[in-house]
């Protein structure tokens, strides 16, 4: 029996460590300064909580084999433990002096893990209590049939998201009345308002559970139509989402939305040109930011009058995708022969080549160095001036559009199944016939034009560009929303790019830890979900059986 | 039948200090089921690898219907009519079977990348066309139902019954089976007998063959070629092989031949 406490023990012990982490680097209490429920419980306090509510529910899992009263035991030591070395951690700075080190310990930080008690005992106590108890409820949760499981972690992940976004939530709507008001009532002050969550916890909860129980019925009458009508249903939801996307920016009329879903459509073009290289041809490419900043450069020398530019947007669109293509074809033709890692060094020194080039003292003339090309005129249509983010958006959705278009189209063709091969076995798509030098360049070129159409418009959108705006961050995130959306998927590029681009505007005021949760989620998402939030789906085809001569038939 | 498909000459190819095939020479009749066996590592894989464009022999001359195929690259030497499938199959695995079969028609589609993003009407009808010849060749091999499965979940038989779907694709004039029994059991082994026998009576499809099973070899070949350590030690006819006192030392080791007959050599496993 007391095997069986290793597990729990290790697990809570893991839990306090990263609680007690978390509160060294500050971010504890930074998140403690937004509440989820206002003055009831602080986002800070939740990431906590959180932290011990998943080790309790593993070691409960661990113990599923002996027993409910031993997984409530083991959930209940595993809370205990991490509420325990927390506590050891809070006891220990008061006796030596850790702020020389650990700048994070303040007494805020203190007094907010002491539940504000003024005796530390007491407080100390009180912390190891709610941390059981949070143990337990880990325990209670993993005992709970799955349906309502889910449910329940919707409604709580809905509370979260709608508590966080108070700020966003009300600049956004604040022009559209009925929702303004909708959006007060269920706040107040700093989080959401008590009434305000449980009701948004009971309707969301409501909501996923009952949707559990049609969501087979109804995929299986989706699954049951005739191909023609799967081709309504989906050229429907199509309209309707592009309906959407097209009128909510103008509807909210918002330039801090038109600015967060302008960056979030760029790195989606961004994102469905490295699918074509990464996704369907599998050529790791390190350096993609280059053909980004050869886009956006060569709309700011054609353009700019301060560069002699006497160019408008539109004529040097297609100029700067040439170019880009262009490139495309000169990193190309060095990488043809190098494979997986080395490719991805490769390219990743091209992309390092093309922004030390533009801020180059040599190219300075041309380029501007590291003061970059200024005054970029904006694009304009018949007097229409793509003025301001909202605007510009437009731009991009209609970029976006097409590139869809081609690369949904592009997947599914013989060039797409020669990359896909190519990725697959690429000595065998050889033997298949496959001319390996023109698929890869030709991937690499179209990859590189959506690219270039992405740069251009971030041109146009800053007016200036800087080499600083061309590092290699960029590269690594286009990939990163790759990963997290589902290698090769097109939605997935979406989705991805919606998580990686635009959920960090919403915790800007946490931007110092962004790297660090990105970092976790890219962990736990590798470990849950390897292949992506929106996986790439093999297309099924309608198979057609060739029988033998029929015979005749009598019946009719 | 009389007439050459492909010559082999002198084929030399070398690994460091290691010969793997040393000056082999082998013709291949049209319209015939050839075989070469030999013991593991005697060199017949390399030899494929040589036909196939994956290695360039160091000596030597391959002819195909005319074509010298030395230095040419895979890719161009499929389009002139030879197609081989892998000992260790090799399938576009995450794939499904369906679009295996479409990749082994790539040399006989047109579309270009235009094509191919914008799908004009031409492009629409070739993809149509693609997929009923598709669909009928993994009939043909006894996959129907199956396209839609993804390649590496297909079970052992049916992956090798894919890799030929694919190969047969592409309209070999040449096919080259990589120990294409290898892993099935005897029932099965004698399906994929009847099958490679169909091919060729039906399709006129010349069959190079390397097999270890030696109940298929005696059952179909009409030429057999051994090799053992890069060199050809022998050819002829089923009859003659079982009879050739070179193979059987290769097979069964020196002071052997003597003593034993053609039953040795038919029973000796793949060894």
């Amino acid at each position: 029996m007391k095997n069986n406490l290793v597990q729990p023990i290790r697990i809570g012990l893991m839990s306090g460590f990263i609680a007690i982490f978390l509160a060294l680097i500050g971010m504890v209490e930074t998140f403690d300064k937004r509440d989820v429920i206002s003055e009831v419980i602080s986002l800070g306090a939740t990431v906590l909580l959180l932290t011990i509510l998943s080790a309790a529910y593993l070691a409960a899992r661990g113990q599923s084999k002996n027993g409910v009263r031993w997984m409530f035991t083991a959930g209940a030591v595993s809370g205990l433990v991490g509420g325990g070395a927390l506590a050891l951690f809070i006891f220990t700075t008061t006796l030596i002096d850790m702020r020389g080190v650990f700048i994070n310990v303040k007494a805020t930080l203190i007094k907010m893990l002491t539940l504000e008690q003024e005796v530390l005992a007491l407080g100390l106590m009180y912390l190891i209590g709610v941390s059981t108890i949070t143990g337990l409820v880990g325990t209670a949760l993993y005992l709970t049939p799955s349906r309502v499981r889910q449910a329940l972690l919707v409604a709580f992940l809905c509370v979260l998201a709608l508590g966080v976004m108070q700020e966003l939530l009300r600049v956004t709507f604040a022009n559209v009345g009925f929702l303004a008001d909708l959006i007060r009532s269920l706040y107040e002050k700093n989080g959401l308002s008590r009434v305000g969550a449980a009701s948004i916890f009971i309707v969301t909860f409501t909501l996923t559970f009952a949707w559990s129980f049609i969501q087979s019925p109804v995929q299986a009458r989706i699954a049951a139509l005739s191909p023609r009508g799967q081709f309504l249903l989906k050229s429907t939801s199509f309209l309707l989402l592009f309906a959407a996307l097209f009128f909510i920016p103008k509807a909210l009329d918002n330039v801090y939305i038109g600015e967060v879903m302008s960056n979030v459509g760029l790195f989606i073009l961004m994102g469905l040109g490295l699918n074509i290289v990464v996704g369907f041809a599998g050529l790791l490419d390190l350096g993609y930011v280059a053909f980004f900043a050869i886009g956006a450069y060569t709309v700011g020398v054609l353009t700019s009058p301060e560069r002699g530019g006497t160019l408008n947007f539109w004529q040097a669109l297609p100029i700067a995708i040439s170019i880009a293509v262009l490139f495309g074809f000169i990193l190309g033709i060095p990488v043809l022969k190098i494979r997986g890692d080395y490719l991805a060094i490769v390219t990743m020194g091209f992309g390092e080549i093309i922004r030390i080039l533009v801020l180059s003292d040599f190219l300075r003339p041309w380029l501007g160095g590291a003061g970059g090309i200024v005054g970029i005129p904006k694009a304009e249509v018949l007097g229409f001036k793509f003025a301001g983010p909202i605007e510009i958006y437009y731009i991009i959705l209609i970029g976006i559009l097409i590139v869809v278009f081609l690369a949904i189209r592009l997947k599914d063709s013989r060039l797409g199944r020669a990359w896909m091969a190519v990725r697959e076995d690429e000595d065998v798509a050889q033997a298949m016939g496959i001319n390996l030098v023109w698929t890869k360049l030709i991937a690499f070129a179209i990859g590189a034009s959506f690219a270039g159409i992405s740069g251009a418009i971030f041109a146009t959108k800053l007016s200036t560009i800087y080499p600083q705006s061309f590092k290699f961050d960029v590269s690594i995130n286009v990939l990163a929303l790759l990963i997290l959306g589902g290698m090769g998927s097109i939605p997935g590029v979406i989705i991805g790019a919606l998580m990686v681009v635009g959920l960090p505007e919403l915790f800007r005021e946490f931007d110092d830890f962004l790297f660090l949760v990105y970092g976790a989620a890219l962990v736990v998402m590798m470990q849950l979900r390897p292949e992506g939030l929106w996986p790439e789906t093999t297309r099924l085809r309608e198979l057609h059986h060739e029988h033998a001569p029929a015979e005749p038939t009598t019946a009719d | 039948m009389t007439n050459t498909i492909l010559s082999a000459n002198n084929v030399t190819k070398r690994f460091g200090g290691l010969t793997a095939v040393n000056s082999v020479h082998i013709e291949v009749k049209e319209n015939s089921i050839h075989s070469v066996i030999g013991p593991n590592g005697a060199g017949k894989t390399t030899f494929f690898n040589c036909l196939t464009g994956f290695y360039k022999p160091d000596v030597g001359e391959i002819l195909f219907n005319g074509h010298s195929l030395v230095g040419l690259r895979s890719d161009q030497i499929i389009v002139l009519g030879i197609a081989r499938t892998y000992q260790n199959i090799r399938l576009f695995a995450n794939l499904t079977a369906l679009d295996n079969v479409l990749i082994g028609q790539h040399i006989h589609l047109k579309a270009g990348w235009l094509g191919s993003a914008l799908r004009f009407p031409s492009t629409l009808r070739e993809e149509k066309t693609a997929l009923v010849e598709a669909n009928r060749l993994l009939n043909f091999v006894g996959l129907a139902n199956k396209g839609n499965q993804i390649a590496k979940n297909l079970s052992y038989g049916d992956q090798r019954r894919l890799e030929i779907a694919r190969a047969l694709a592409s309209k070999p004039k040449l096919l080259l089976l990589d120990e294409p029994t290898a892993g099935m059991n005897p029932h099965e082994t004698e399906e994929a007998t009847l099958f490679f026998r169909n091919l060729r009576d039906e399709l006129n499809i010349t069959i190079l063959l390397i097999e270890h099973d030696m109940r298929v070899v005696m059952g179909i070949s009409e030429i057999i070629s051994v090799l053992d350590y890069g060199l050809k030690i022998a050819e002829g006819t089923p009859k003659e092989i079982q009879n050739n006192a070179h193979v059987i030392e290769a097979y069964l080791g020196r002071g052997s031949a003597g003593n034993v007959g053609k039953d040795q050599v038919a029973a000796a496993p793949a060894i």
